[in-house]
């Protein structure tokens, strides 16, 4: 249980803080309102630009190791019968954030779809016909303004799990991570510096693994107490809240990431997410991707090497095997002779390997013996 | 008794037998036993045809009186307590007409001999060459109730009118005077109260009304008849006839009681607002009277009687033509030629004589068969100019306008009159006219009205060349769809008129035209001028359409904008709303200029060559799903103050049923500024006040 203690040192810099990010976001929507008002008073065209977010216009720069963004905008006037809409909504939206920011208060996704879904004045039309409308503008503004969603007071469901010898800040509570059970502490959807201070921390690396299956087992067998780390999962695909908090720990905290993931091209796909960052996401990579994450295992080679039952292969099937030839092509695994042969590997084996199977050696064996051998041994790629 | 006692008969007669047995029919027996050839095969076809005869004469009489027609139809059911099962029952039917009336001493040629009139002799565009006349009408009328016809005509408005009771006598093809009496009971004051509906009608709006009628006549027969609507009924007839003959007025009083039917009925005539400011130009019913008023306050052009011409003769006509001239003139071939036909010249004559091996003076007489057969061969190859057409009168494209725009609920009207041609020596002309959208049914077959000689054809419809025409004719060029071989599917309704000195029939019947190149193509020609009218239109109310589409969907948006902006920035929305709408406008305005229907770039919008003005009416506000303004409910926005004022529409002609004046389409809506200046401050005072 964390103890209920307001730093009281902390408070203000964080609420000055706040305050300081909320003031720079509302302008941002205030300048962008105020654009079109004087456009529009102008007699020009209103219209937005919005950086495309689509795989052409994502760049892999080599030398930060992360996906970036390209400058190809979209333009999205209103005087288009094909974007007319988009144009109200994006305002609409735009007005609901500076609303919520105003407050002082966030919402969901979804809360932000019903505060701007009503019916046109005057028609039968909805401003909004559904949540799969909504959400594509919410990211449209996002990168048109340059802030992150929860910058804008939007939140997503909360997805995660974390545990370790580190004590944090969360909006003024005091969350000692090694105090908190069988379950965790759940990883919130907004981890920024005003929300999440890091005020402790002894672990020497953070161990993240895919599943929340796994990380109990971990956390039940009490690695992160023996090896002295911070673990976490994300619930598959991690989400944004949970990579924010990794990068930040990595960057702010200089812990080392190392991931155990499944032994497949799914688990590959999460590794790289984490790695390099997501086209969907690119313009968020310098605040999302983490370039020297480590990937542990489940390795091609550990069937071998750790004398595993048949019982543990599932074969591939035809998807696996092409998503392991895209994967293969990424630009920053291309070159990557270690990932080569990974992959390679997973394609000559012709069957893929999840954490959990491990249990066929031992129940344990994956927290005794497996990982702490790699870690050890330094037998990661890269 | 015993067979072999008797002396055996001879089986059969013998020819003296038979020819003692023989005898002269008359023909007005002939016709009694053969009812199916006048149109009285059945209860509701009887029904039909006698007020049809009745009808067509008054409609004759009146235009040849000079008078603007005025006919009353009044049809009473005798036994209205009949079992439910009974099909048929005892009809009063009552034609009267403000016509000029009936000299006393015609009453009984007119009403009471078949095969007595003036018009099958004559080669006139004229009603009854259709008929057999209202005598068979009245025949059948006694046959089937033993009841005689009653005239009352009053042909000098200061004098009284006659009262003639008749009954055909079949064997001497005579008509019988039962009672006869002068009276001043016209038109018969009964009538004005026989129904509910018809005493309403009296009171309100005038029904029969003595000083309307000054003079005319009506004829009442009694008969076994079955009332039904629907097709080929009595309503339909004189909804057609209406059409047809915009210049007359007609009330109908239905009997009380139709029969009973398990087939639809479809109701053929809208019902209309039984006040007189709609009523005004539009079919309406009152009380259940339907009343069909005048579209045009003209009588149609008086018709001439012609000559046959040499192509239209037939070799036995030919030979009795000369034998009658040889009885009465006497003259020479030479003469008879240029008395007897039309268009034919001395020259012409001259050499025609040449041509058989006569000379001019040969007398008519002294023609041998053989001669005549040579002269009738040679009618056909002799290059002749084509009739004259001033036998016909048309109905005329302004007065099928007023007929259909009369009858028929659409929101687009073409009409289109050919020149007069020829088919076989006779002049003939067609007309078309088509309705099209309103309140027509869009799901269905379009519906094919046809008349010959204006009147109406309700049977065998895909018999008739018209018919055919209309499915020939390819109406997806125009817009619409249309299934293999057979007339359009939509909300169309389309008219043929067929004018001829002789329609050709395709049987004794007369319901159907038979085919003749000349007249087919004619029809389709029509049509295709009727269509390419229709085409224009349809083009530019998708244009229109498209136009409020595209302005619609901005203009949605604007206000919801302009509110955002508003609140986060806090600047007045009005300015705002205002230049985006003028923008809106401007932007779909522009689009408009630039692309044409299918998108590609253009300069500017040119006239549609086809876009003549005439035969066209458009009723404005009847487009369905086309509005003029955008939608607004009452409170549209919640801005400072809030008015529900709708945006004025465009301004366009309003086409005034009763002036009947054609107008051209609209053009596409103008309230968007093509010049820069005074059309932008016109925009924005047309903005609602919604702030």
């Amino acid at each position: 249980m964390a103890k209920k203690n307001t730093t009281t040192d902390s408070t203000p810099s964080i609420s000055t803080r706040l305050k300081e990010r909320d003031a720079r976001t509302s302008k941002k929507i205030l300048d962008l309102a105020e654009e079109m008002v004087k456009r529009i008073l102008g007699g020009d065209d209103p219209i937005i630009q919005i950086p495309t977010r689509a795989k052409s216009n994502t760049l892999w720069n080599k030398k930060r190791g992360i996906l970036e963004m390209g400058s190809a905008t979209a333009a999205r006037p209103l005087f288009d019968l094909k974007t007319a809409k988009q144009f109200m909504q994006t305002m609409l939206h735009s007005n609901t954030i500076s609303e919520l920011i105003a407050a002082g208060k966030t919402s969901s996704l979804r809360g932000v779809f019903y505060k701007a879904k009503h019916t046109v004045a005057g028609t039968r039309e909805n401003t909004f016909d559904g949540q799969d409308e909504s959400d594509p503008i919410l990211e449209d503004l996002e990168v048109a303004l340059g802030a992150l969603r929860e910058e804008l007071h939007v939140f997503a469901e909360n997805r995660g799990s974390m545990v370790g010898n580190i004590t944090i800040v969360d909006r003024g509570d005091e969350i000692n991570c090694r105090k908190m059970g069988s379950g965790g502490y759940a990883l919130p959807s907004i981890v920024e510096p005003d929300i999440i201070q890091f005020k402790k921390c002894e672990a020497k690396f953070i161990l993240h693994v895919e599943k929340g299956t796994v990380w109990n087992r971990f956390n039940e067998d009490r690695f992160w107490e023996k090896h002295n780390c911070i673990l976490t999962h994300g619930a598959g695909q991690p989400p944004r809240g949970c990579r924010r908090l990794l990068q930040r720990m990595t960057e702010e905290l200089k812990l080392p990431l190392i991931c155990v993931l499944d032994c497949d091209p799914w688990g590959h796909y999460i590794y790289s997410v984490i790695k390099q960052g997501s086209i969907s996401l690119a313009f968020e990579s310098s605040r999302l991707a983490i370039p020297q994450a480590k990937f542990l295992g489940i390795r091609a080679k550990d069937f071998r090497e750790c004398s595993l039952d048949d019982a543990v292969k599932i074969d591939l099937t035809e998807n696996d095997i092409k998503r392991a030839g895209e994967i293969a092509a990424y630009p920053w695994f291309e070159h990557h002779k270690g990932w080569q042969r990974e992959i390679g590997g997973l394609l000559k084996n012709g069957f893929k390997m999840e954490v959990e199977s491990l249990i066929t050696k031992d129940i344990s064996y994956v927290t005794d013996t497996y990982v702490p051998e790699r870690l050890k041994a330094r037998d990661w790629i890269d | 008794m015993s067979s072999a006692a008797k002396e055996v008969k001879r089986r059969g007669s013998n020819a003296e037998e038979m020819g003692a047995r023989q005898r002269d029919i008359s023909v007005s027996e002939f016709f009694a036993k053969n009812r199916h050839l006048l149109g009285f095969d059945n209860p509701r076809k009887a029904l039909l045809t006698t007020v049809k005869e009745a009808v067509d004469n008054s409609l004759d009489a009146c235009e040849e009186g000079g008078i603007l027609p005025e006919i009353a139809v009044v049809i009473e059911d005798l036994q209205p307590d009949r079992a439910a099962t009974v099909k048929s029952s005892r009809y009063r039917v009552t034609i009267v007409d403000n016509g000029p009336g009936i000299v006393r001493k015609q009453v009984e040629n007119i009403f009471g001999r078949l095969l007595y009139g003036s018009k099958f002799h004559r080669l006139k565009m004229s009603r009854g060459q259709q008929g057999i006349g209202i005598s068979a009408a009245g025949m059948y009328g006694l046959i089937t109730t033993g009841r005689p016809m009653t005239i009352v005509t009053r042909p000098k408005a200061t004098a009284k009118a006659h009262r003639i009771e008749l009954a055909m006598n079949t064997k001497t093809n005579r008509a019988e005077v039962i009672t006869d009496d002068e009276t001043n009971d016209f038109p018969p004051e009964r009538l004005r109260a026989v129904t509910l509906g018809a005493r309403a009608l009296a009171s309100e709006k005038g029904f029969l009304d003595a000083i309307e009628f000054p003079t005319g006549t009506s004829v009442s027969i009694e008969l076994e008849g079955r009332y039904q609507r629907g097709r080929g009924s009595v309503d339909e007839f004189l909804e057609l006839t209406a059409i047809a003959n915009p210049h007359a007025k007609f009330v109908f009083v239905p009997p009380s009681r139709e029969s009973a039917t398990e087939e639809d009925d479809v109701p053929l005539v809208t019902q209309g607002a039984a006040s007189a400011a709609s009523s005004a130009k539009r079919t309406s019913e009152t009380h259940g009277v339907l009343i069909y008023p005048r579209g045009v306050e003209e009588l149609p052009r008086e018709t001439q009687e012609i000559q046959p011409h040499p192509k239209g003769i037939e070799l036995g006509i030919l030979l009795q033509m000369i034998k009658d001239y040889e009885a009465t003139e006497k003259g020479s071939l030479y003469s008879f030629l240029q008395e007897r036909f039309c268009r034919v010249s001395p020259t012409t004559a001259a050499a025609m004589c040449k041509k058989i091996g006569v000379t001019t003076r040969t007398r008519a007489a002294d023609i041998e068969p053989s001669v005549a057969e040579k002269l009738f061969k040679e009618f056909e190859v002799t290059k002749l100019a084509p009739p004259p057409t001033d036998c016909l009168a048309p109905i005329g494209v302004r007065q099928m306008l007023a007929g259909m725009l009369k009858g028929v609920r659409a929101e687009f009207y073409a009409a289109s009159s050919r020149e007069a041609a020829v088919y076989r020596g006779r002049p003939f002309q067609i007309e078309a006219a088509i309705a099209f959208g309103g309140d027509l049914p869009c799901e269905e077959s379009a519906r094919v009205i046809r008349f010959a000689n204006r009147v109406p054809l309700l049977f065998q419809q895909s018999a008739c060349s018209s018919f055919k025409a209309i499915a020939e004719t390819a109406w997806k060029n125009y817009g619409l769809q249309q299934p293999r071989g057979n007339v359009p599917t939509g909300p169309l309704v389309v008219m043929i008129h067929m004018a001829s000195v002789w329609v050709p029939f395709t049987s004794e019947s007369k319901e159907a035209i038979a085919d003749y190149d000349e007249i087919r193509k004619e029809m389709k020609l029509a049509l295709m001028e009727c269509g390419r009218k229709l085409g224009t239109y349809l083009r530019k109310r998708m244009k229109m359409k498209r136009e409020n589409d595209r302005r619609d969907v901005f203009e949605r948006y604007i206000g919801e904008i302009a509110k955002a902006l508003h609140q986060i920035t806090g600047h007045s929305p009005k300015p705002i709303y205002d230049s985006l709408l003028i923008q809106a406008r401007t932007k779909t305005a522009i689009a408009d200029v630039e692309l044409d229907e299918d998108g590609k770039v253009r300069k500017a919008i040119a006239p549609d060559p086809d876009d003549d003005d005439d035969g066209v009416i458009i009723i404005e506000g009847a487009i369905p799903n086309l509005p003029t303004q955008p939608v607004r409910t009452s409170a549209p926005m919640e801005f400072e103050e809030v008015a529900s004022t709708k945006k004025p529409a465009a301004p366009r002609k309003k086409s005034a049923p009763d002036a009947v004046n054609t107008k051209s389409a609209p053009k596409p809506k103008t309230d968007a500024p093509r010049t820069s200046a005074k059309p932008q401050k016109r925009s924005v005072a047309d903005t609602p006040s919604l702030f």
